[in-house]
């Protein structure tokens, strides 16, 4: 929670009324539980090409639903008019289709029980609200980037980004939960793009997306990005991997950077242990997951010093959050433990399915706060918590880890990633890969991918770095469910050894 | 729906900027959509939004600067909040390099007409028959999971220079997972529909039992390069792909598989075998689309001077010959190209093939019949080398006959190189994308393909 107060634009709509209005309408039609989102979320993109400006767009999304369970059954709708017969009539067609679909829901729904928050505000941690910045300026410090990348005589073309958002949601339910939220994200970037004598490339900015303002970009906050260093080295960075040798292919040990880290993470570990896809609700679509929920306890998800938590409390945090799209107070929690799978993220149907997850203290479970809807218009769906692996207390630097390992690659930076739909078997590159001869870097090395399968890769975990090297990563647009959705999560991880890790040749694998 | 109609914001809009020029989109959209798994319905729901896009154009001595503002609107009042802002972002902006003058003075007959909406009874046949087939499914040791939705998008598009279009895109599709009960046999249906009059929850799970009983004989194989037959759905997965990385700037820049080495695009040159013919077109029957260009922001392959530039049929290769790449009007100036915009439909054809994918099946002595591709991500540019992997049935071809399932596989292919290394083709017919299909694009017509040394990088555990 931080000092900013929310948009008072935001809290001169009629929420409040709207909401009474349908759960009052909701339950002289006799549903069971009912809760109201109100959300308007603005979106502003910037792109810049060449010192160009390319476009500047302003988006918000305004709306309301209804959620309801009635006769065991979900009913949902959701409408833009903001007026009480609209709430009346989307609270109505809730129930309606609810009707519908009892039909086809043999095993009535219930939700775990949660604490009534009477009225509860949130905010995020930021400083400066990004969407408050005059486009201009923001525009000139894009345009300053790509201007400064040009210099670099290996970059031909350059462009940058910056992805904003300000997301508000009121919530109320039946039981008298109203929470008032407001989160401020950002993602910021560039890349450099350059041809060789036979070949072209691009080196991006290794910068995560994050839950903070625009201090992040012109500094002011305690870890803001250096970019003025990083815009000073990518054009070199970029020159020495147009020159690179082309790798060979093979087993190599690999020490990874939180930049490149974090995305395995978040494919091989944050997906795996979603409760829903454990229990096939995304199978036709996401997919499912290997980490069933009989593996729970007893899973050897990997070495001994792989510890994961979930968290959607973490400051800064993509995910983080106060409460929950079904007004659950938000936690954190351990998933691996000692390299054992101990815990799945879930939303309060799952909580109700699944009551040992929460211990012995409450026997009809509880939900750890999962649920997210990425608009007014869709419905809340289990999403995934800030997913992070712990540093080792004491552990190494990464020049250490680097240093442990006589042929192996140091992995910088994500690029491509692909994972199957029970997530075993992967496939990623990386902005740049450096070779390790005798514990020393020896240069960049091209057209590299690691491939492995889940439970290999992290069982190969011989060390984590210590708190030092530990990096809060992230996503911005996670895509999941039907109608798909977006969600921004963050990772954190310490630069990490992995042994034995198989390395392809992406031209060969082209057969070029 | 909403209070006031989508012309008169159009009209509000228009009369109310005070930038030298507006273009206004009204998107006018409900959508209902039923989602299943183990056997019951999982979620639903109806949704219905108006989003309001204004482009405002500012002129000054230095060029043209444009600001685009869209947001939820079903009021005239915020209709006029986002004029106002449009035109102080344009006020703000600096001269855009796309600019060109507006398209002017076109009507579509239809423009008075209303929006068209969809709602839950789009299911009134097919809901039924779904719960029917749980029951079925159920008694059979089979767990089903699927969804189908239905989106109706009225689109109006005005502007100060006299353009008054309007087009209804129905967009619809179903898809349907099959597990046996012990989940280690999946297999999957799906396509595309504009109205669900032919979709039925029955076929659909007849066709499941069908290709789960092919998996009563389980083969494991390595990884390798196999004879492999992608049925259209999988084609239309990699041609989307080969489409989307079209664009004509980026490969005039030396950035992608159509980027010419020593500078220039390949257009001109022979990328796929002869007779291969890989186009769009907004008329193509069953795949209608918007026949004009509809841009809310610049970038490498739109451009909001281009709206409502009309569209027609363009080749994007001929007879294997690249021929057209993703054009605006300021990269087609770039690239001294014919003005080729995107269309929001993909048809691959192959003259002289005809038959099925049972046919190519039967052609075959020993192969691989997939059923889709799944998580399909580009590695590299410089070859569109694509990842990817196979889900929900990899079927063994024996002397023509599907004789057992096989373990799944990633691979890592080119779509181009694909169009030239495939040995034989069906006919084209309706298709659908399993990974881009549901959300960004349902419109696509591809034969199924033979492609002899498909390249299977590693066996993928998941079942």
């Amino acid at each position: 929670m931080s000092g900013q107060q929310v948009d008072p634009s935001f809290l001169s709509l009629p929420y409040r009324r709207l909401g009474d209005t349908a759960l009052a309408r909701a339950q002289e039609l006799g549903a069971s539980h009912a809760d109201f989102r109100f959300e308007r979320v603005r979106y502003q993109d910037l792109a810049v090409r060449d010192a160009v400006l390319q476009s500047a767009s302003d988006r918000e999304d305004l709306g309301f639903a209804v959620r309801v369970l009635h006769g065991g059954a979900w009913g949902f709708a959701a409408g833009v008019v903001l007026t009480d017969e609209e709430a009346v009539r989307v609270a109505e067609t809730a129930v309606a289709v609810a009707r519908v679909a009892a039909k086809m829901t043999p095993v009535p729904v219930e939700l775990a029980p949660e604490p009534v928050h009477a009225d509860v505000t949130w905010v995020s941690a930021y400083d400066l609200n990004p969407l408050d910045v005059p486009v201009a300026e923001k525009a000139a410090v894009l345009v300053g980037w790509t201007d400064r990348l040009r210099v670099g005589a290996a970059v031909d073309h350059a462009s940058a980004y910056l992805m904003q958002v300000q997301e508000n949601k009121y919530y109320a339910d039946l039981t008298g939960t109203r929470t008032t939220q407001q989160r401020v994200r950002m993602q910021p970037g560039f890349e450099a793009m350059g041809a060789g004598a036979d070949t072209f490339d691009s080196m991006s900015s290794i910068a995560p997306p994050v839950g903070r303002g625009w201090e992040y970009v012109v500094g002011g906050a305690p870890d803001s990005w250096d970019w003025d260093a990083e815009v000073a080295e990518v054009p070199e960075l970029l020159a020495e991997k147009l020159k690179a040798p082309s790798v060979e292919a093979g087993s190599y040990d690999l020490v990874i950077h939180p930049s490149n880290l974090w995305l395995t993470i978040h494919e091989s570990i944050g997906h795996a242990t979603e409760l829903d896809r454990a229990l096939g609700y995304e199978a036709n679509y996401a997919g499912t997951s290997f980490a069933t929920y009989d593996k729970l306890g007893s899973l050897r998800y990997g070495s001994g010093v792989m510890n994961v938590t979930g968290d959607r409390t973490l400051p800064h945090g993509l995910a983080t959050v106060g409460y929950d799209d079904e007004g659950v107070e938000t936690q954190s929690w351990d998933i691996v433990r000692d390299g054992v799978l101990v815990g799945y993220q879930l939303d309060r149907a799952m909580g109700r399915m699944k009551p040992e997850l929460a211990g012995p203290d409450l026997p009809d479970g509880r939900s750890n706060g999962c649920a997210y809807a990425d608009s007014p218009g869709h419905i809340p769906i289990q999403r995934m918590a800030n997913v992070s692996l712990q540093p080792a207390p004491d552990g190494p630097s990464t020049e250490e880890l680097i240093g442990r390992v006589e042929r192996g690659l140091y992995v910088v930076g994500d690029k491509s990633w692909s994972i199957d739909m029970q997530r075993f078997n992967f496939q990623f590159t990386a902005q740049r890969f450096y070779q390790i001869q005798d514990g020393e870097l020896v240069g960049q090395v091209r057209d590299v991918a690691y491939q492995a399968t889940t439970t290999e890769f992290w069982g190969s975990l011989e060390a984590v770095g210590g708190p030092e090297t530990w990096v809060l990563g992230g996503a911005f647009n996670c895509g999941k469910a039907q109608p798909g959705q977006v969600a921004s999560v963050s990772h954190g991880c310490p630069t990490s050894l992995f042994r034995g890790v198989n390395i392809l040749n992406t031209t060969d694998e082209a057969g070029h | 729906m909403s209070t006031l109609s989508p012309q008169s914001f159009v009209e509000h809009a228009v009369a109310t900027s005070i930038a030298d020029d507006c273009v206004v989109l009204v998107h006018d959209k409900t959508g209902a959509n039923l989602r299943w798994a183990n056997n019951t319905l999982t979620t639903n729901g109806v949704m219905h939004g108006v989003t309001v896009t204004v482009i405002s154009f500012v002129r000054t001595s230095a060029g043209v600067s444009t600001g685009s503002v869209s947001g939820s609107a079903t009021t005239q009042a915020q209709v006029t909040a986002l004029v106002e802002a449009a035109d102080a972002a344009a006020r703000a902006g600096t001269p855009a390099e796309d600019a060109a003058d507006l398209p002017r003075d076109r009507v579509s007959p239809t423009w008075a007409e209303e929006s068209v909406p969809t709602d839950v009874h789009v299911y009134d046949a097919f809901a039924p028959a779904l719960g029917e087939a749980f029951g079925r499914a159920t008694a059979a040791d089979r767990v089903l999971y699927g969804f189908v939705n239905h989106e109706v998008t009225t689109m109006y598009l005005g502007s100060t220079t006299g353009l008054r279009l309007r087009h209804v895109q129905p967009t619809g599709h179903y898809g349907c997972t099959g597990k046996t009960a012990d989940l280690t046999q999946s297999a999957w249906v799906g396509g595309a529909t504009r109205d669900f009059t032919d979709v039925d929850a029955l076929t659909m799970d007849a066709a499941l039992e069908q290709r789960l009983g092919w998996g009563a004989r389980q083969v494991a194989l390595p990884a390798g390069r196999y004879d492999t037959i992608l049925p259209p759905t999988a084609v239309a997965d990699l041609m989307i792909d080969a489409y989307w990385y079209a664009g004509a700037r980026v490969a005039w820049e030396g950035q992608s598989v159509y980027s010419r080495r020593g500078g220039g695009t390949r257009i001109g040159e022979r990328i796929a075998r002869p007779g291969v013919d890989l186009f769009s077109d907004p008329a193509y029957p069953g795949l209608e689309c918007a026949p004009f260009v509809v841009a809310s922001r610049s970038g490498n392959e739109s451009s909001v001077f281009d709206n409502g530039l009309p569209l027609e049929r363009t080749d994007w290769i001929r007879d294997g010959e690249l021929t057209s790449l993703l054009q605006t009007r300021h990269s087609a100036a770039m690239t001294s190209q014919p003005v080729t915009p995107a269309v929001d439909n993909l048809v691959l054809s192959v003259d002289g093939a005809g038959g099925s994918v049972e046919d190519l099946v039967a052609g075959t002595e020993r192969g691989l019949l997939l059923t889709c591709l799944w998580y399909i991500r580009e590695v590299d540019p410089q070859t569109l080398l694509l990842t990817g992997l196979t889900r929900d049935g990899v079927y063994l071809v024996e002397n023509g006959e599907i004789t057992g399932s096989v373990n799944n596989f990633r691979f890592n292919e080119s779509p181009v190189d694909l169009l030239n290394r495939f040995t034989h083709a069906s006919a084209t017919v309706p298709s659908f994308s399993r990974e881009w299909g549901d959300d960004y694009f349902s419109r696509t017509a591809t034969p199924a393909l033979r492609v002899p040394d498909f390249n299977m990088s590693s066996v993928s555990q998941a079942q």
